[in-house]
């Protein structure tokens, strides 16, 4: 049986970055998977992501969230970019996965975000699906954030490249 | 390059057992994912928790945020903090419908690193029936320390996991 689950690339933040991007993404696998551990001191809106630097409003995305209190479904349309919950912690790291399935196919793709934060005490847990309405195959991946975001050092994201066949 | 996602260890139960847990976990890898197929002897069909415990740590430093679908009930979103454990809300019973079992897939990062441990939790126990759940879980235990050990039992006091259920847990390397 041929391999799957390969770790294409991985990225350890040494000092505070405003982005993070895997880039030169080969066609060789059916689904991308990323794995963001996160933590940022910034206090702001969830990390962004946007594919091949593409920046116009291709974007639009569906959550499902709780936050020990209520759950909660809101939608964007038309966006600049896919953005899932806020990372707020500087001591326990958010974790964020992302699925994007058929990266190299000829249909828009779409990305399953999966997002946890507990903090003893607050914190939220949300999915979302996504979808970047483009042909291209995804040949790169951006974080970043508004503003003075940035991701503190020792975030980890690590980019998998799972076959089919 | 390296193909991960690796077996580390599995327990398909031959006979009931009260609790499953995998013990001397090497710290060779990156992240950790179990996944976990079970069915409870507890009498009732669902609405009990399924839990989680990291390292035997029994100091109240487990907490967790879900958010759960009852289906023609909505979604519930609650908070638990200074637990013992980490627990979705999903857990097929025995009066649930015949060879319906739990499934549970939760992803552990940076389970050997020096910072607090999240773990991200998706179950479901779909039976045909008006009560079933699907559960996405949030949770934290507040240890720097390595995660070497996760037992995984009903909720408490609620019987046993089933023959035939199965626990399979799998090593994920960055590099």
């Amino acid at each position: 049986m041929a391999s799957t689950y390969e770790p294409i690339a991985t990225t350890t933040v040494a000092v505070a970055a405003a982005t993070i991007t895997f880039s030169g993404i080969a066609s060789s696998w059916t689904d991308l998977r990323v794995v963001l551990v996160a933590t940022s001191s910034s206090a702001l809106a969830g990390p962004r992501i946007q594919f091949n630097s593409d920046t116009a409003t291709n974007y639009s995305y569906t959550n499902l969230k709780g936050d020990g209190t209520s759950a909660t479904s809101n939608r964007s349309t038309s966006n600049n970019y896919l953005q899932a919950q806020g990372i707020n912690l500087t001591t326990t790291p958010s974790l964020l996965s992302y699925d994007i399935f058929s990266y190299t196919g000829s249909t828009f793709k779409t990305v399953l975000t999966s997002s946890s934060q507990d903090y003893n005490g607050s914190g939220t847990v949300q999915n979302q699906v996504g979808l970047w309405r483009s042909t291209s195959a995804i040949t790169s991946i951006t974080f970043s954030g508004a503003g003075l975001f940035v991701f503190d050092a020792g975030t980890t994201a690590t980019l998998y490249g799972i076959k089919a066949a | 390059m390296a193909t991960t996602y690796t077996l580390i260890s599995s327990n398909v139960l031959g006979s009931s057992a009260a609790s499953v847990t995998f013990s001397s976990i090497p710290s060779t890898y990156t992240d950790l994912v179990l996944r976990m197929s079970a069915r409870g002897t507890w009498g009732g069909a669902t609405g009990i928790y399924t839990e989680f415990n990291f390292n035997s740590d029994t100091s109240s430093i487990h907490s967790w945020t879900m958010l759960t679908g009852y289906g023609s009930g909505g979604v519930v979103s609650a908070r638990y903090t200074a637990q013992n454990f980490i627990a979705p809300n999903v857990f097929n019973g025995a009066g649930s419908t015949s060879n319906t079992f739990t499934n549970i897939e939760m992803y552990v990062p940076n389970y050997a690193g020096n910072k607090n441990k999240v773990a991200s939790i998706f179950g479901v126990d779909e039976n045909n029936n008006t009560a079933a759940e699907i559960g996405v879980v949030a949770g934290l235990y507040s240890s720097t320390t390595a995660i070497t050990s996760i037992a995984i039992r009903p909720d408490s006091g609620a019987g046993s996991f089933v023959s035939g259920s199965s626990f399979y847990l799998y090593g994920i390397k960055n590099s």
